[in-house]
């Protein structure tokens, strides 16, 4: 089994301007924030997004990289708004792409099922289909299996995502991963359906440890979705990562009053998002967190 | 008995006659009561802890630490897949609802560049196009029951007539709870029409805060106020009283 742990500079090597990201987890739980930061730290520009949004699509938008953002929904979930997002929106400084929630985890499993589309009622009658004006209905070939005969749905289409990173609580060095907390989200479709994925985890463990750590329903992303393990410890900070660690609401809400005050951004921007590695990150956490 | 109470029991009372269906109230007073009728009349209901699990204990709000009964796994994906099977009642909120049921929890203005930013579309879209769907408005105002919404995430019956059978089959919007009263569209165009007004709360006052013309039926009823039983239940649900915060009054 090959090697696959890497370091944070080998994922930034990477890395290019106008990447299409796909990320992790949901809202504010789970998320590679160690690799957000990377790619913060790294400079790289005209991104788009594709995720369950929370506090990495508000990041992106308020350091300017972020030109389009694909998603279901972007909330830090205690918070039910993500902040800068609400700003870069109200300023029309990024490009919008809002799926309905479910029918975002179609074009993922499209995109991991290498088909062009998946139907679905959802967007029927409502305003998604005016606000994404490429959004393509079809007439079923069938009679569907309740009653309706040649009915329309609309073809949620496959994204097209360049790499996708993910934050597991366990990995193999193999890049097997595993999940331990109450969901495993969309992620297994985040490695699936990108051309590279890049998984951070809390710790790198042997393989025949896994069992220890969980049942086997637990392990769900195989190794043959992942192109590189970084280890990171408190790597999915400041959001939730059950069950090694809660969301820190008290530094969550902090970044959050950031949105409405440029000092505050600046302060937050250098102390922690160009803080040279994650561990000098987790030390600017840790002397703010006793300060507090 | 303050007028929270009241709002709590007439949303449980949206789920009445409901088994072997996910009872997935959103929001504070739905939750309450959601697990109300669950607790109470309509025990066959399902219902998630708002993590991951369907438990079929009454838990009490937003306290993980709660003892579950857990009866099955109901992960994100999961939730998807029963929104598409057809098998939930979702009740939402509205920031805009209008005469056909129209929702937005979107934006306010022009989605392409909003004046406010809100919630976005959220499950909206597949919700109202897959299963029953009922609305809570702890704000009734005419700020909150417009005559068109600026944008349009879950769909009334306007949109459904025009998108036509049989594609519209299972869109249902059940009732809409305010904190003035009841309301439903079991008229001949569905439009919005008065179901019940709560004690206290005069008709005027209902039609005053609506900026389109609601429905009247001859006779207008009164929301049924809930039982000793229900409150007692109300408080282990709800303890320390979040209902009150989101209806004031008496």
């Amino acid at each position: 089994m090959a090697d696959k742990v890497i370091t944070e500079d080998d994922f930034v090597n990477e890395l290019e301007n106008g990447m299409t990201i796909g990320i992790g987890g949901w809202g504010s739980r789970r998320k590679p924030m160690s690799l957000v930061r990377a790619i913060i730290r790294s400079g790289v520009t005209d991104l788009t997004i594709v995720s369950y949004g929370g506090p990495e699509i508000g990041l992106l938008s308020a350091t300017g990289q972020l030109k389009k953002a694909i998603y279901g929904f972007v909330s830090l979930d205690s918070i039910p708004l993500e902040p800068h997002f609400r700003i870069a929106r109200q300023n029309g400084t990024i490009e919008a792409v809002e799926f309905d929630e479910g029918a975002f985890y179609l074009g993922l499993l499209a995109a991991s099922h290498r088909v062009p589309f998946y139907p679905t009622r959802a967007g029927l009658g409502s305003d998604m289909m005016a606000m994404n004006p490429e959004l393509r209905t079809i007439v079923s070939p069938y009679p569907g299996p309740d009653g309706g005969e040649g009915e329309t749905l609309v073809a949620i289409p496959a994204f097209d995502i360049d790499l996708s990173i993910i934050h597991m609580n366990r990995a193999d060095a193999g890049g097997n991963g595993q999940f331990l907390g109450p969901d495993l989200y969309f992620d297994d479709l985040f490695a699936m359906g990108a051309k590279r994925t890049f998984m951070s985890c809390e710790k790198v463990v042997p393989t025949e440890n896994f069992l220890n750590e969980g049942s086997v329903h637990t392990l769900k992303i195989p190794r043959i979705f992942v192109d590189g393990v970084i280890e990171a410890p408190m790597g999915a900070h400041f959001t939730e990562c059950l069950p090694d660690y809660s969301r820190d609401e008290a530094f969550q809400k902090m970044y959050a009053l950031t949105a409405k005050d440029k000092e505050l951004w600046d302060v937050f921007n250098d102390k922690y998002l160009q803080a040279g590695s994650h561990e000098e990150y987790l030390a600017a956490v840790d002397s703010w967190e006793q300060g507090t | 008995m303050k007028r929270a109470d009241i709002c709590v029991a007439a949303i449980a009372d949206c789920f009445r006659g409901e088994a072997d269906i996910l009872c997935n109230p959103i929001g504070i007073s739905p939750i309450i009561g959601g697990r109300l009728a669950k607790a109470t009349f309509s025990p066959d209901v399902v219902m998630t802890d708002a993590v991951s699990v369907l438990a079929t204990n009454p838990l009490p709000l937003n306290d993980p630490s709660a003892e579950r009964t857990v009866e099955a796994y109901a992960p994100y994906r999961t939730i998807f897949d029963i929104v598409w099977s057809g098998r939930r009642h979702v009740m939402m909120g509205a920031t805009q609802i209008d005469q056909y049921g129209n929702q937005n929890i979107a934006a306010i203005g022009d989605y392409k560049k909003p004046k406010a930013q809100l919630l976005g579309l959220r499950g909206s879209p597949g919700n109202l196009i897959n299963h029953r769907t009922s609305y809570w408005v702890p704000n009734h105002s005419q700020r909150s029951f417009v005559s068109e919404v600026d944008i349009v995430s879950g769909p009334g019956y306007d949109r459904m007539r025009i998108l036509g059978q049989p594609d519209n089959r299972f869109h249902d919007v059940h009732r809409v709870v305010s904190n003035l009263g009841v309301f439903d569209f079991e008229t001949p165009e569905n439009r919005m029409r008065i179901r019940s007004i709560h004690p206290g709360i005069e008709m005027s006052e209902v039609i005053e805060n609506t900026s389109f013309e609601l429905i009247i039926p001859a006779d207008v009823v009164q929301t049924r106020i809930p039982d000793e039983e229900e409150l007692r239940i109300m408080d282990i649900i709800d303890p320390t009283g979040m209902r009150y915060q989101e209806v004031r009054g008496a």
